[in-house]
């Protein structure tokens, strides 16, 4: 006679908010997302993938005997090149892809793997799956592509002489710009992954709306001012310590200040966020043929 | 926060006028069924819409109509509802990678329980549903017989009282159904709700206090075993062809009409297909309405066929045929 289960389950539920519960159950859902994430078949592509530019920082600097002269004699157009690379390369194709790849199958993998359903039959409010889902694709994200912008930034640094690298770090601009570098992404991660995240739950085929947000992203430079402010590169963009050169097409706009880019592009996230958490409340699950 | 407490709602599932539709194809129509504490056998042939319904139960899919409170809790509050149900699918798949264990244990954690609690609890259902020594190894390795039974220990690992069970027994060889089957009294024994479902009447009849039969998306019959065995014929829906002109706007009369459950146009254009649970009262309509409204009609035939197959497949002597 097993009749141990009788009073036991009675967990904290109503109407009010709990969030220590939530707290625990957003932890259970990171615990389960992330370790996929890293440790799933899916993940192997994204870590080569997340390694390109610093191979190709690396065959810059290290490759041409001659580099380190090179980038100590043109410091500033070393550092406008490699403004170049994190903008083009690293912000909007790394992470812009790579958060397409890891937020859209947040959702979109659990339902190719028909396993979505078991989360929708917890004791689980969907809000709080959004959130959870959201953090593990973040904590992904981050790492992989800070790592990716860290690894960049050192080939960047390792070329040139080691006194004037502690200059230019400790007594000049360096450490914040490399501070501000590793924020950028950060956001990026947080930006795209929102997008994506709401992508991959509401399409059924999410490559074309995924392709009109790539295509959005990169004519931003030519767009009126207004319509440029609709988008996330362009906070990035502003944000960056050395903003790469758009080219003589790119509309003039006075650069946003980061007191106002960096909360938009998170309030924009949050609003984002909720759309999901509501459209979520009323998704079926159908995994197609059934 | 205090709902509306209403006693008596509070230990009943209920469906009031539910439908679903997928785009053109019907789910299930109009259902109304109170489903009290014990075990439930709801049983119907394939495609007749048992998944439909205990999907819609669980919030896994929306009602095109109608509402349906299980102990007084909507599916679109699924923190609440699923504190105190469990729903083991039809879906054989399984989240990446895991173990039976991690499966179990992952998704306590989900459900909010402290780690050791979890951890016992997992525990205990691999225990009853015999799978301890396969625990540690890859779901992905599992036999179908163990898959669904991780599955069934995944679904009342956190201690449900109501627990919904999609053809638990598929799958299963004698012993383990055996096994299984003693499960389902032992829970409710301990006072739970349980809806089961299956395409095999019998199999199930022993242990069901009431059995509700589906077809076709309609609730045929519903009641005590004995009963639904006796239920006379006539108070199932039944199907009337007519052959007439403007099938299309007659349809669409009849269907406004109470007695009408369903009306579904013929191929040809010609006629239709009716399916009432009231004779008496849909030809007082028709001949109102020939009256009335000028339909010109050439036959009336009753065509139950089908429906009496389906009710012996079911309820007959032979019917199912599998051990
Ligand atoms: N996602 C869907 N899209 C379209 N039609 C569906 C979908 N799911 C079910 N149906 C249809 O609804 C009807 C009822 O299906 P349902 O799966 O509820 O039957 P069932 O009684 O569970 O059958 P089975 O014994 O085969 O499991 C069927 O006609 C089916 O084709
Ligand atoms: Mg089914």
């Amino acid at each position: 006679m097993n009749s141990a289960i009788e009073l036991e389950a009675t967990q904290p539920t109503g109407g009010n908010l709990q969030w220590g519960l939530w707290w625990r159950q957003v932890r259970a859902i990171l615990r389960m997302e992330v370790k996929k994430n890293f440790w799933g078949k899916r993940a192997l592509l994204i870590y080569v993938f997340a390694a390109i530019p610093v191979l190709v920082m690396f065959l810059l600097t290290f490759a041409d005997p001659d580099a380190g002269n090179d980038i100590n004699k043109f410091w500033s157009s070393a550092q406008e090149i490699f403004a170049n690379i994190f903008e083009a390369l690293i912000l909007r194709t790394m992470v812009f892809f790579g958060c397409a790849w890891i937020f859209m199958n947040l959702f979109r993998g659990e339902v190719v793997d028909k396993s979505l359903h078991y989360y929708f039959l917890s004791s689980l409010r969907r809000e709080v799956l959004v959130a959870g889902k959201y953090f593990s694709g973040l904590v992904t994200s981050v790492i992989l592509f800070s790592l990716t912008t860290a690894g960049s930034l050192f080939f960047l640094y390792w070329a040139r002489d080691y006194p004037a690298n502690v200059n230019y770090l400790f007594d000049g601009p360096g450490l914040g710009q490399c501070l501000t570098y590793l924020g950028v992404t950060i956001l990026g991660c947080i930006g795209y992954g929102a997008v994506f995240m709401f992508i991959g739950l509401f399409f059924r085929n999410p490559i074309i709306p995924a392709l009109l947000v790539y295509g959005w992203e990169w004519l931003n430079f030519l767009l009126p001012p207004v319509l440029k402010k609709i988008s996330i590169i362009h906070y990035l963009h502003t944000l960056a310590p050395v903003p790469m050169n758009e080219g003589p097409l790119a509309t003039v706009v006075a650069a946003t200040s980061p007191w106002i880019s960096v909360p938009s592009l998170l309030i924009f996230t949050v609003l984002v966020l909720a759309m999901a958490a509501v459209k979520i409340r009323r998704h079926e699950i159908s995994y197609g043929s059934e | 926060m205090n709902e509306s407490a209403n006693h008596n709602s509070d230990k009943l599932i209920v469906f009031e006028n539910v439908s679903k539709f997928y785009g053109e194809i019907l789910g299930v129509n109009r259902v109304n069924l109170t489903i009290s504490p014990g075990i439930t056998s709801l049983v119907g042939p394939n495609g007749s819409g048992k998944t439909t319904l205990m999907n819609l139960m669980t919030g896994l899919i929306q009602p095109s109509r109608g509402t349906i409170r299980v102990l007084g809790v909507t599916p679109d509050d699924p923190q609440r509802m699923f504190s105190f149900m469990g729903y083991c699918g039809q879906f054989d798949s399984f989240p990446r990678g895991m173990t039976g264990f991690d499966f179990v244990f992952s998704f306590l954690l989900v459900h909010g329980f402290p780690k050791k609690e979890a951890e016992a609890m997992a525990w205990r259902a691999i225990e009853r549903v015999d799978l301890v020594e396969a625990a540690h190894r890859k779901v992905a390795g599992y036999s179908k017989g163990m898959r669904q039974r991780i599955r069934l220990a995944q679904s009342i690992a956190h201690d449900p009282s109501v627990i919904i069970l999609d053809e638990p027994l598929n799958g299963l060889d004698p012993m383990a159904r055996d096994e299984t089957k003693r499960l389902f009294r032992q829970l409710a024994k301990d006072g739970l709700h349980l809806i089961i479902s299956s395409h095999i009447l019998h199999e199930l009849e022993e242990m069901s206090d009431t059995i509700v039969l589906i077809n076709n998306g309609y609730i045929l019959a519903e009641g005590g075993v004995s009963s639904v065995r006796e239920e006379k014929m006539e108070e199932h829906p039944m199907q009337i062809m007519i052959r007439c002109d403007r099938p299309a706007e007659f349809a669409s009369r009849v269907f406004a009409s109470d007695s009408v459950v369903e009306a579904q146009l013929h191929e040809d254009k010609h006629g239709l297909f009716i399916k009432t649970r009231n004779a008496d009262s849909f030809y007082s309509l028709l001949n109102k309405m020939v009256a009335e409204q000028g339909f010109n009609v050439e036959t009336v035939a009753p065509v139950d066929d089908n429906l009496n197959a389906v009710y012996h497949y079911l309820i007959g002597s032979g019917g199912g045929g599998q051990a």
